[in-house]
C-alpha cells in the first residue's frame, strides 16, 4: 500500500515537471512566433506586429484565440484518424525530447546515459506528423510536400547523426550532462572548436530537419501551396506550427549544449569569471539557445529557398563525406589525446 | 507498477503486430509496425537495455520505416484484387496451418523449459558494453555485416542507376565555368538593302 | 557481466585470405568508378590478382591442424583451406570465361567484378565458419551478391524474372534455416557449433526438439544446395541469368554449400546423424531421379545443365549422409569434380555464344565438330565425365561415393544412383550425338580470346588428365578429412 502510494508520488512529482519544462516551452513557443515577426521586420525595415498590446506583445495571444475559434475542415476523401492524429504525432515527440534537456547543472528530468541518440530518435520521429499529414490529407500538393520532407529528413538525420557521433567521441558519453560538462574550461573548451565542421553542419542539418528556409521546400509556398498542411486549419493547423516552433527551440538548445558548452559561463578560465558567478547557468543556457534562434529567424529573411535537388546533393554528397573525414579526424585526436579538448 | 507498464506495452505489442496482418490498407499496416516497434523498444526499456531500445526506435521507427512509408505511399495498391483468391486458397491454408501448428505442439510439448534462467541484470552502461563486444568478440561478424550492407548497396545502384544522363539536373559546375562565348555568338550580318 | 574482453592480434594472421578479399573488393570498387571505359581491363586485371592473392595467402595460411580463432568464429582447418583454393581457382576461371561474353552484351562493368569478389568473400566466410552467425551472415553476403549478378542484365526481361524468383525463394531458404538455427540457439544457449554439439551430446532429452530444428535446417541447405524438393528455383534461374552469371552460379557456391552441410551437420549435429542421414536420402534419390529424368526433356542446354546440377546435388549428398570421414571426404571429391564439369559445360555455351546471339538451345550444338572440331572434343570430354564414363574424371567422382555408400551397408541406394545415372547418360550422349553426327546449322566461325580459348583446354584436358591420374586429388581429399 505505502509503495503505491510512494509510486503515485513519484509519478505525480514527474508529472509536475513535465509541466514545469511544458509550459515555459509553449510560452517561448507562443513568442518566438512574435520575435520572428519583429525580427523579420526590422531586417525589412518595417515595424513587425505593434497593435495588439505594447509594442504589438499581446499579438501571439490574440492569434492563439483567434485559431481556436476557427473551425476545422477535414477534407471528404481525407483518412480521418490520420488527419486528426497527424498533428499530434508532429509535436509529441518535439516536446518529449526535452526530457532529457539539461537546463544547469543536476537540473534534469531524465538524466539517461544514452541522451544524445534519444533526442535523435524523437527529432527523427517528427517527420512522421508531415508524411501522414500529407498522405491523410488526400490532396495532391500536401502529398508531394510530405514526400520532399521525408527524403529531406532522412537525408540529412544522417550527417546530424554523424556529427552526434563526433561530439560523443569527443565527450566520451552519450549523456548531455556530461558531454556538457566535458567542455569545461574556458570558451576554447567548447566543442565549437575542435568540431568546427561539424557545428556547421549540425546547425544546417538541423535547419534542414525542421524544414526551416531556406530548405523549406516541404511547405513552398510558391511551388506546392503551403506543402504538407493545405488542408489544415484552425487548432490543427496550430499544432504544426507549435510542432515546428518547438523543434527549433530544440535544435537550438541541443546545439548549445553540445557546441557552446550549455550551461557553462563563456567566461569561465578568465578574470571575468568571478565577476559573473552570480549569473545562474541556466541564463547562458537560454542566451545560446536565443542566439540560435536569431540564427533562424535571421535565414530566414535573408536566404532564397534552395531548388529540391541542391538540397540534396548538399546533404548527400556534401555533408555526409565532410562529416565522416572529420570524425576519422577527431578518432585520432582522442587516441592521440590533443590537450586540451581531448586531454 | 512495472509489471502493469509491461503489461501495458505487451499488449499493446501483440495488438499491433496482429493488426499489421489484418489490416487492409498498407499504409495503416505500416503505421501498426511503426507502433509495434515502439511497443517492443519500451518493453527491452523495463528490461534496461536502453542503447537496444533507443537505437531500434532510432534505426527502424526514424529512418527504415520512412522510407518503407514513402514507398507504400506511392504504390497504387488495389485492395480488391489483393484478396482476390483468398477464399479459395483458405482451405488449403489453413490445413497446412493447423497442422503445422499440430506438429509444433506435439514436438515443443516435450520441450523442457529451464527454470534456472534468471533476468540478467546489467550493471555495466549496456552502450559501453555492446561496444566492447561488437569490437572483440563480434568484430568478425560485424565486419561482415558491413559488407553485406555494402553489396546491398553497391547493387541497388547498379541495378537502378543509369550511366547516360536522363535527368535535366542542371550542373552547377559547368553553369559556373560558362564564357561569354559559349552563349552568346556574334553574327556579322550584311545589312539588307531597303526597297 | 565481465566487460573486458580479450582480442588477439595473431588471430588476424590466419583471416589474411578474407581481409585481403574485402579491402581489395572495396578498394576495386572505387578505382572502377574513376576508370573511364576504355580502362575497365584494369578493373579484371585487379580483381584475378586479388583471388591469385587470396589463394596465396590461403596456401601461406595453411593449417598443421584445426584451430578455432576470433572468439570461435573463424575455424582454420585443411577442409577449408583445400575448398578456399578451389574457390579461389574457379572464380578466376568463371571471370576469364566471362569476359568476352560480358563486353559484347554491354555489361562489361566493375560492378560484376566487384560482386563476384563480395560472393567469393562470402564463400570463404562460409567455408571456415564455426558459429551460426558466421554461417548465416556468409550464406547472406553469397546470395545477395548473386541475386545481383543475376539481375545484372538489367533490360532482358528473362533475366529479372530470374532474379526476383531467386531473391524471394532464397530469401524463404534463408527463413527456414534462420528459423532452424533460433530453435537451435534456444535450446543448446549457443551459436558456437562446437558448443552446440557438446550441448547436444550431455542433453539426449531433448531430442525430439533438436530433430525439429534440424528440419528447418536441412530445408534450408536443401534450398540452398537445389536438392529436390526443393529445387524448383534452379532451372529457371540458371536459363534466365546471363550465362556467365549461370556460370558462377552453378560452380563455386556448390563448394561453399557442401561446406556449409559440413559445418552445420558433422561439425554442429553429429549427434542426430542418423536424423539426418534418412532426410538426405530422400532428398538425394528424389534429386537423382527428378534430375536425370527431366534433364531428358529439355531443349535448352542451360536448363538442361541445370537439371543435370541436380541430380549431381543428389550424388554429393549420398557421401554426406554415410556420416562416415570417408564418405565426406568421396563427397567433397566429387563436389569439386563436378564445379570443374559444370564450369566447362557452361564456358562451353559461352564460347559459341557472340554479341546478339545466345547459343543455349540444344540444337546450337549441332555439328559443332564440323565447325571446330577440338571444342567439340573438349565438349564431348565434359558430356562424359558428367555422365560418368570412364576414364573420365567424372567417373571416379562416382566411384567413389558410391564405394562409400556401398560400404556404409546401403546397396540399394547404389543401386538406384547407378540406375539414374545411365538415364542420365541418354541426355549427355544426346549431346555428343548433336554435335558429331549433326549437320551444323549456322556456319560463324567461334572466335574467342586466347586466354579463353587456353582456360577452356585446359579445364577439358584437366577433366581428362585427373581422370586418367585420379589419385592425387582423390587422396587430397582423404587426407584433408584425416584419412590417408
Amino acid at each position: 500500500m505505502l509503495d503505491t502510494l510512494y509510486e503515485l508520488f513519484e509519478l505525480g512529482k514527474i508529472l509536475f515537471f513535465i509541466l514545469l519544462i511544458t509550459v515555459p516551452l509553449l510560452v517561448s513557443v507562443a513568442y518566438l512566433t512574435y520575435a520572428e515577426r519583429k525580427v523579420i521586420g526590422y531586417i525589412q525595415v518595417r515595424m513587425g506586429p505593434n497593435r495588439v498590446g505594447p509594442k504589438g506583445l499581446l499579438q501571439p495571444i490574440a492569434d492563439a484565440v483567434k485559431l481556436m475559434f476557427k473551425e476545422i475542415i477535414i477534407p471528404t476523401s481525407s483518412d480521418r484518424f490520420l488527419f486528426i492524429i497527424a498533428p499530434v504525432l508532429a509535436i509529441a515527440p518535439a516536446l518529449a525530447a526535452w526530457a532529457v534537456v539539461p537546463f544547469s547543472d543536476g537540473v534534469v528530468l531524465a538524466d539517461i546515459n544514452v541522451g544524445l541518440i534519444y533526442i535523435l530518435a524523437m527529432t527523427s520521429i517528427g517527420v512522421y506528423g508531415i508524411i501522414l499529414a500529407g498522405w491523410a490529407s488526400n490532396s495532391k500538393y500536401a502529398f508531394l510536400g510530405a514526400m520532399r520532407s521525408a527524403a529531406q529528413v532522412v537525408a540529412y538525420e544522417i550527417a546530424m547523426g554523424f556529427t552526434l557521433v563526433g561530439v560523443l567521441m569527443s565527450a566520451g558519453s552519450l549523456n548531455l550532462s556530461e558531454i556538457v560538462l566535458a567542455q569545461q574550461g574556458s570558451l576554447l573548451h567548447w566543442y565549437w572548436l575542435p568540431l568546427f565542421p561539424l557545428f556547421i553542419v549540425y546547425f544546417i542539418s538541423a535547419v534542414a530537419e525542421t524544414n526551416r528556409a531556406p530548405f523549406d521546400v516541404a511547405e513552398g509556398e510558391s511551388e506546392i501551396v503551403a506543402g504538407f498542411h493545405v488542408e489544415y486549419s484552425g487548432m490543427l493547423f496550430a499544432v504544426f506550427f507549435l510542432a515546428e516552433y518547438a523543434n527549433m527551440i530544440l535544435v537550438s538548445a541541443l546545439a548549445a549544449l553540445m557546441f557552446l558548452g550549455g550551461w557553462l559561463s563563456p567566461f569561465q578560465g578568465t578574470f571575468l569569471e568571478p565577476l559573473f558567478a552570480f549569473i545562474p547557468g541556466m541564463v547562458w543556457f537560454v542566451l545560446k539557445t536565443g542566439f540560435f534562434l536569431f540564427l533562424f529567424l535571421w535565414f530566414r529573411a535573408t536566404f532564397p529557398r534552395y531548388r529540391y535537388d541542391q538540397i540534396m546533393r548538399l546533404g548527400w554528397k556534401v555533408f555526409i563525406p565532410v562529416t565522416l573525414v572529420w570524425i576519422i579526424l577527431v578518432g585520432i585526436a582522442v587516441m592521440a589525446d590533443i590537450p586540451p579538448w581531448f586531454a | 507498477m512495472t509489471k502493469i507498464i509491461f503489461y501495458l506495452f505487451a499488449l499493446i505489442l501483440v495488438f499491433a503486430a496482429s493488426r499489421v496482418i489484418t489490416v487492409r490498407n498498407p499504409v495503416h499496416a505500416a503505421l501498426f509496425l511503426v507502433l509495434a516497434f515502439f511497443s517492443s523498444a519500451a518493453v527491452w526499456l523495463l528490461l534496461h537495455a536502453e542503447f537496444l531500445a533507443i537505437a531500434l526506435v532510432l534505426v527502424y521507427v526514424g529512418a527504415v520505416m520512412v522510407l518503407f512509408l514513402f514507398v507504400v505511399m506511392m504504390l497504387d495498391i488495389n485492395i480488391a484484387r489483393t484478396r482476390e483468391g483468398f477464399t479459395r486458397y483458405l482451405p488449403v491454408g489453413s490445413f497446412v496451418g493447423v497442422l503445422i501448428l499440430v506438429e509444433m505442439v506435439l514436438v515443443v510439448g516435450a520441450w523442457k523449459t529451464d527454470e534456472s534462467a534468471t533476468l540478467s541484470t546489467v550493471t555495466a552502461p549496456n552502450t559501453e558494453s555492446l561496444g566492447n563486444l561488437l569490437y572483440t568478440v563480434y568484430l568478425y561478424p560485424f565486419e561482415i555485416a558491413a559488407a553485406i550492407l555494402l553489396v546491398a548497396m553497391v547493387a541497388a545502384i547498379a541495378l537502378t542507376m543509369r550511366t547516360k544522363r536522363q535527368t535535366k539536373a542542371q550542373r552547377p559546375e559547368q553553369q559556373v565555368r560558362v564564357r561569354r562565348e559559349d552563349r552568346v555568338r556574334l553574327v556579322n550580318m550584311p545589312a539588307e538593302p531597303r526597297d | 557481466m565481465d566487460t573486458t574482453f580479450t582480442f588477439a592480434m595473431a588471430d588476424l594472421g590466419v583471416l589474411a585470405p578474407e581481409i585481403l578479399l574485402l579491402t581489395m573488393a572495396s578498394l576495386i570498387l572505387v578505382i572502377d568508378v574513376y576508370l573511364p571505359e576504355r580502362m575497365r581491363e584494369f578493373t579484371f586485371q585487379l580483381s584475378q590478382s586479388t583471388l591469385i592473392g587470396a589463394a596465396l595467402l590461403v596456401f601461406a595460411t595453411y593449417p598443421t591442424q584445426s584451430e578455432v580463432v576470433m572468439s570461435g568464429m573463424y575455424v582454420n582447418d585443411a577442409m577449408g583451406a583445400v575448398l578456399k583454393l578451389f574457390i579461389s581457382l574457379i572464380v578466376f576461371m568463371s571471370f576469364i570465361y566471362a569476359r568476352s561474353y560480358l563486353r559484347a552484351r554491354d555489361l562489361y562493368k566493375g560492378e560484376f567484378f566487384v560482386l563476384g569478389l563480395f560472393a567469393t568473400l562470402g564463400m570463404f566466410v562460409m567455408v571456415s565458419a564455426h558459429n551460426l552467425l558466421m554461417v548465416y551472415l556468409g550464406l547472406e553476403l553469397l546470395s545477395l551478391s548473386l541475386y545481383a549478378m543475376v539481375a545484372m542484365h538489367r533490360d532482358s526481361a528473362n533475366a529479372t524474372e530470374a532474379a526476383m524468383k531467386y531473391f524471394v525463394l532464397g530469401a524463404l531458404a534463408s527463413g527456414m534455416l534462420l528459423y532452424g538455427m533460433s530453435i537451435l540457439y534456444g535450446l543448446t544457449n549457443s551459436l558456437d557449433l562446437s558448443e552446440i554439439l557438446t550441448a547436444m551430446q550431455a542433453d539426449s532429452e531433448q531430442k525430439m526438439v533438436m530433430v525439429f530444428a534440424l528440419v528447418f535446417i536441412v530445408i534450408g541447405l536443401a534450398f540452398k544446395l537445389g536438392a529436390v524438393p526443393f529445387h524448383m528455383w534452379i532451372p529457371d534461374v540458371y536459363q534466365g541469368a546471363p550465362t556467365p552469371v549461370t556460370l558462377f552460379i552453378s560452380s563455386a557456391p556448390k563448394l561453399a554449400a557442401f561446406a556449409i552441410v559440413m559445418r552445420l551437420l558433422v561439425d554442429g549435429m553429429a549427434p542426430l546423424q542418423d536424423s539426418w542421414s534418412g532426410m538426405l536420402i530422400i532428398l538425394s534419390v528424389l534429386s537423382m531421379i527428378i534430375g536425370n529424368v527431366v534433364a531428358i526433356a529439355q531443349t535448352n542446354l542451360k536448363r538442361m545443365l541445370a537439371y543435370s546440377t541436380i541430380s549431381h546435388v543428389g550424388f554429393l549428398l549420398l557421401g554426406v549422409l554415410t556420416g562416415t570421414q570417408s564418405g565426406y571426404a568421396a563427397s567433397m571429391f566429387y563436389t569439386i569434380v563436378y564445379t570443374l564439369m559444370s564450369m566447362g559445360g557452361f564456358a562451353v555455351i559461352l564460347l559459341l555464344s557472340r554479341a546478339g546471339f545466345e547459343a543455349e538451345e540444344l540444337d546450337d550444338l549441332k555439328g559443332l565438330y564440323d565447325r571446330n572440331s577440338w571444342y567439340a572434343a573438349i565438349m564431348a570430354i565434359l558430356m562424359l565425365s558428367m555422365a560418368g564414363v570412364p576414364p573420365m574424371l567424372g567417373f571416379w567422382a562416382k566411384w567413389a561415393v558410391l564405394n562409400q555408400i556401398v560400404s556404409a551397408g546401403l546397396l540399394w541406394l547404389a543401386i538406384v544412383a547407378v540406375v539414374f545415372s545411365v538415364v542420365g547418360a541418354f541426355y549427355y550422349l544426346r549431346v555428343l550425338k548433336l554435335m558429331y553426327f549433326d549437320k551444323p546449322e549456322d556456319n560463324t566461325p567461334i572466335e574467342a580470346p586466347l586466354d579463353m580459348r587456353l582456360a577452356l583446354s585446359a579445364n577439358g584436358l584437366a577433366i581428362l588428365a585427373l581422370g586418367l591420374l585420379p589419385t592425387p586429388l582423390m587422396t587430397l581429399c582423404f587426407s584433408v578429412m584425416g584419412l590417408s
